[in-house]
């Protein structure tokens, strides 16, 4: 017969609590993130938007006259437009003898009527001769520019502004036409800022001027060290 | 007994004389030359500069010790009042960079974007990211102009801006013999400016030619200086040590773009998370024609080319 005593008791107990201990110690070392490579993690947070930039306002053209408050008078489009019969030949400002002169054209040989519409000329015209609002322009872009259209959408085309992580803020892209002139596409030469100036890269002209170089060198010699130094030689 | 001691004490220098006293002269010479560095202290590197642990063993109450006497220091050498801070990587994300050579036109607006996101010094006109003009046909950067001053692009030519490429094996991080650079869990390679004693090895290594060295000391206006910084990225360096593209970390740890893709007027640049398989990086990698810049050194950059056709 084994005496139960309270020492006998208080000893279970002890052993009981030394044992969950080191289990608890044990289920927490299994647990602890392990220094393996990230996984790709999906993040459920809600997305930031992505705002592309509005296209252009319905164009108002400025006029010679004021309104009653003084202020220069606008007119739409179709002011003018609705008193003209459409010429679907006219393919370039230079062809027309009143307004729109000056105006730069170079984009491919279509006709104004394809892009603008001859039964509203406050809104633009799709190819199936739908009527589409000035501001939803990446449309009509889109309808020739497949390629570009595809990769702007999946973010690979045009410039933006914001945030990459898009669960922590929202990002900003250029609308076709904040870039491209709509009658003049291709994107403007410019020139270049902030040349090098560091010591590496930056030919110095005075002590190792290329032909000075080359002068004093066996032909054999400068080929080799312009191959090694090009930035010496450019 | 007199007749033995009284030469002793009239007698002239001895041999051992003269070799105690060659002795002190070379200890008092070798004394002074060892502390000769002393000699040489600026005002700008202070006692706990000096006695600064490296980046990685210091506690967060030694770093946030360091990040406020940075401030304090910028404070009085440059009059800005900046914010340093420490980002720490984020889990799951591993950051790739692309670029569009079709698009580029070679602005350098970039390379501008840099400059003063990153507070280079102003005059040497320091940044991170040189951009080469190419002939068409080659892929050699070795043979590109980074020195072109005419209007671009050029019919014959094209761009291609080189930066670090922040590789996965990167050659730059191996040969430092004081690991003062090293390659964070989101794949940026940083470097602790502090522990840095400015060998240049890694410029060296570097094939990419992506590491600058701080000649001086930086100059820049109060007035331009950026006032976001991190201790990791974008703090004013000091003199003497070498410096890289970290990605623009203070931003883009913040979930923001790089600086050098925001000034991008033609939208060349895709920058994003290689490890989130709907970013707009991993959507280059699949659709388009990607190449790497000298891949045969088996660097394994992640930096990428592409063309649009």
């Amino acid at each position: 017969m084994i005496a139960i005593t309270t020492r006998k008791i208080a000893f279970v107990v002890s052993c009981l609590c030394f044992a969950a201990v080191l289990l608890a110690g044990v289920r927490d070392h299994v647990a602890a993130p392990s220094d393996a490579p990230s996984q790709t993690i999906i993040s459920n947070a809600p997305l930031h938007p992505v705002i592309i930039r509005p296209g252009p306002e319905t164009p108002r053209i400025l006029t010679t006259q004021t309104n009653y408050a003084g202020e220069i008078a606008r007119a739409s489009c179709s002011s003018c437009h609705t008193t003209t019969t459409p010429n679907r030949n006219t393919a370039s400002s230079a062809q027309l003898l009143k307004f729109h002169q000056g105006m730069t054209y170079a984009h491919g040989n279509q006709s104004c009527l394809n892009c603008h519409n001859e039964t509203d000329y406050d809104s633009l015209r799709l190819a199936n001769g739908s009527s589409l609002p000035y501001a939803d322009v990446m449309k009509l872009c889109g309808q020739c520019h497949g390629p570009q259209l595809r990769d702007y959408e999946m973010g690979l085309h045009g410039g933006m502004n914001g945030y990459w992580d898009r669960t922590r803020g929202p990002r900003t892209r250029n609308n076709c036409v904040d870039c491209h002139d709509p009658h003049n596409p291709a994107y403007p030469v410019v020139q270049p800022v902030l040349p090098p100036k560091d010591r590496i890269a930056v030919p110095r002209k005075s002590e190792h001027g290329s032909v000075k170089l080359c002068e004093k060198t066996a032909a054999s010699i400068c080929n080799v060290l312009s191959s090694l130094h090009p930035t010496l030689f450019a | 007994m007199n007749t033995e001691t009284a030469p002793l004490e009239s007698r002239d220098w001895t041999r051992r004389d003269a070799l105690k006293g060659i002795g002190a002269t070379l200890g008092v010479a070798a004394f002074a030359k060892a502390l000769a560095p002393l000699t040489e202290w600026t005002q700008d590197l202070s006692v706990d500069q000096f006695l600064q642990k490296h980046y990685k063993e210091l506690s967060p109450m030694d770093l946030a010790i360091v990040l406020a006497r940075l401030e304090k220091e910028t404070k009085e050498q440059y009059g800005a009042d900046v914010s340093i801070k420490d980002y720490k990587a984020q889990p799951g994300v591993k950051f790739g960079y692309a670029l569009n050579l079709s698009i580029c036109i070679g602005c350098r607006k970039c390379a501008e974007a840099c400059h003063i996101e990153n507070n280079h010094d102003r005059p040497s006109a320091q940044s991170y990211i040189r951009v080469f003009e190419m002939q068409k046909g080659s892929l050699d950067m070795e043979k590109g102009n980074a020195h072109y001053d005419h209007p671009v692009p050029q019919k014959d030519k094209f761009y291609m801006p080189v930066q670090c490429h922040h590789c996965d094996h990167p050659p730059c991080v191996s040969v430092c013999p004081v690991e003062a650079t090293w390659k964070e869990p989101d794949g940026i390679v940083v470097v602790d400016y502090n522990w840095c004693i400015g060998c240049r090895y890694c410029e060296a290594a570097c094939p990419y030619h992506a590491r600058r060295f701080n000649w001086t000391k930086p100059q820049i206006p109060a007035e331009e200086i950026n006032p976001d910084q991190s201790y990791l990225s974008n703090r004013i360096r000091p003199q003497g040590v070498m410096e890289k593209c970290t990605f623009c970390l203070h931003r883009t740890r913040n979930g923001k773009l790089p600086a050098c893709l925001e000034a991008c007027p033609t939208g060349a640049r895709v920058f994003g998370n290689l490890l989130d398989p709907n970013s707009e990086i991993r959507k280059v990698l699949a659709e388009k024609r990607v190449f790497v810049l000298k891949e045969e050194l088996g660097l394994k950059p992640n930096f990428f080319y592409f063309f649009d056709v």
